[in-house]
């Protein structure tokens, strides 16, 4: 069974009106399970539409999607999917742990066994010492990994991430893609993720997906067959810049004559 | 990993030396406007002055502005020669009197207020359609309408419970206490951001879940401001509301039988005046604790 399933999908908004916007045309997509796929284009290519689709927190107009084998809605009933955003967006009333607890007090989770995930989650992504922190106490990169850990609470099979790391620096940035690779494998979650940056979604995929505008569609599906143990030394290898070279030629083909928009070429 | 560093937390002088600072601030401003005060009846003019012409300059004599101790002294002596009750006595039972009335106003306009703010959060419909009403309902004049409440609540009955006179004043107070709530928590209400709001539909959070787990405990740095308008509101609405209807009992009405001794007897007039006055921080004192208690852990950024 695919971890996901997107079939035929179109999203037009303002159908039949003046300003009709064809955001996504003909979209087929299957992501296995374990898989870490990137969706990357310019601005307006509807990726993170996409990923709002996938989620259910936007219908398609017409095609069908399948997650878990289940459709779209009831997978985000059952809380198939975790989501984390560009902002951390954690609830600054809320202690960090009470954070994490969030999507297992939504499930109807007792107090002890959410305080056991909770501690659980803050191992995973190695801030065990700031569970009664407020949040606004912690760094960006640390707010991220937090949100993280909300996204990851309640085990969920599928990770949906759009541009989580857009808002950190190069160097966070890069130690926060180190960690989610660990997370995941150690977690064994599918990811989906939305990047502008190229070098991120070859260091983290095993497929990049290249979208691009007007109609928003698929152009490109590049295989990342870079292995399964990636760290800061992958970054310097010759299939590395090989396949960074491969991404930034499918987004200047599918930009033909526009030129490639709010891609960071880094 | 330089990245990580916990930014320190917000410096947060020690409580009990700014507490001390701050009870020390509240007395040297009494003084200051004592001095003041004393300082207009020695230099100003006995019978009123003029600037450029103008009147406005008040008359400093005794029978209009008496002198701060005799105002101090009027609360320990009785309050006429047949009575043994104290002025004192006699001020704090109308405050008391009225605080009650106002509390009452107060609870009342809180649960409207927010009443309403929910509903023009669930239903944008509601918004278009009540919003412009809450802000005609305040520009109605609190006098005309106090009369026009207490006839209509004197026709009120339902099964033997009949609408009694004090909670004319307390709808008055309530009137003047709901709008500034529903307006600030209806903005409190609509603050988390689109991600939050995505966040909880994606965890599958009904909508009442998701106004109790986001939308109000963000709404709160919004709702502690206007609990402190509204406060000010009842007080107001209380006090207005006992002078016009001519309610017993409270500080409104001390406020104008007081006044009407004003040539006999000019000090008793700001005793009524100083009690009011106590009534608007016993308010103001409430809403502080409502504040260090909602607003604890968080970030102090917004102030109004």
């Amino acid at each position: 069974m695919s971890a996901v399933e997107v079939l035929g999908v179109d999203k037009i908004f303002n159908a039949g009106k003046t300003g009709q916007v064809d955001a996504l045309v003909g979209i087929d997509l299957t992501v296995e399970p374990g898989e870490f796929v990137s969706l990357i284009g310019p601005s307006g290519c509807g990726k993170s539409t996409l990923l709002r689709l996938i989620a259910n927190l936007t219908e398609p107009s017409s095609g069908g999607i399948t997650v878990n084998g289940k459709s779209a809605k009831q997978s985000r009933l059952d809380q198939d999917y975790g989501m984390a955003f560009q902002q951390a967006g954690l609830f600054e009333w809320r202690t960090v742990a009470r954070n994490v607890e969030l999507p297992l007090e939504l499930k109807g989770w007792d107090r002890s066994k959410r305080r056991a995930r909770a501690r659980e989650m803050l191992e995973l992504v190695k801030l065990p010492d700031f569970a009664d922190h407020m949040p606004w106490q912690l760094s960006g990169g640390m707010q991220q990994r937090i949100a993280i850990a909300r996204a990851l609470a309640a085990h969920p099979p599928l990770l949906l991430m759009d541009e989580p790391f857009g808002a950190l620096d190069e160097m966070t940035r890069e130690h926060m893609q180190a960690e989610l690779l660990r997370i995941c494998a150690e977690t064994s979650t599918t990811v989906i993720f939305v990047t502008h940056s190229i070098p991120e979604a070859v260091y983290l995929s095993t497929r990049v997906v290249v979208m691009s505008p007007r109609p928003g569609r698929i152009t490109d599906i590049i295989d990342v067959p870079l292995g399964g143990a990636r760290d800061d030394d992958t970054r310097e290898t010759g299939g590395f810049f090989e396949k960074i070279t491969e991404v930034r030629e499918a987004l200047r083909g599918a930009e033909f004559g526009t030129g490639a928009r709010g891609i960071e070429d880094r | 990993m330089s990245s990580d560093a916990v930014l320190p937390a917000p410096r947060i002088a020690r409580p009990r030396l700014r507490r001390a600072r701050r009870v020390l601030m509240f007395v040297l401003s009494m003084v200051l406007v004592a001095v003041l005060w004393e300082g207009y009846k020695w230099l100003g003019p006995q019978n009123g002055g003029e600037v450029f012409g103008w009147k406005i300059l008040p008359r400093a004599k005794d029978s209009i502005m008496p002198h701060v101790g005799d105002i101090w002294s009027r609360f320990g002596d009785p309050i006429n020669r047949a009575s043994d009750e104290t002025v004192l006595s006699v001020v704090a039972a109308g405050v008391w009197f009225s605080f009650r009335l106002v509390l009452a106003g107060f609870a009342m306009g809180l649960v409207a207020g927010v009443a309403l703010a929910v509903l023009m959060t669930r239903l944008r419909v509601a918004e278009r359609a009540i919003l412009p009403y809450l802000v005609i309902s305040q520009t109605v004049p609190l006098i005309a309408l106090a009369p026009l409440i207490a006839t209509w609540g004197g026709k009120v009955e339902i099964g033997g419970w009949e609408w009694p006179r004090w909670l004319t004043a307390s709808v008055l107070g309530a009137f003047l206490t709901f709008f500034p709530i529903a307006v600030g928590t209806l903005k409190g209400l609509k603050s988390p951001p689109p991600a939050a709001l995505e966040l909880m539909d994606s965890l599958a959070s009904p909508w009442h879940r998701t106004l109790f787990t986001l939308r109000f405990p963000a709404a709160v740095p919004y709702i502690v401001p206007a609990l402190k308008l509204g406060a000010a509101g009842a007080v107001i609405g209380v006090i207005v509301s006992e002078i016009s209807t001519g309610l017993r009992g409270g500080i409104g009405r001390l406020v104008t039988e007081f006044g009407q001794k004003a040539t006999s007897d000019p000090a008793i007039v700001y005793t009524a005046v100083l009690g009011a006055a106590v009534l608007g921080l016993l308010m103001a004192g409430l809403i502080a604790i409502a504040d260090a208690i909602f607003m604890r852990n968080r970030p102090k950024e917004i102030e109004s």
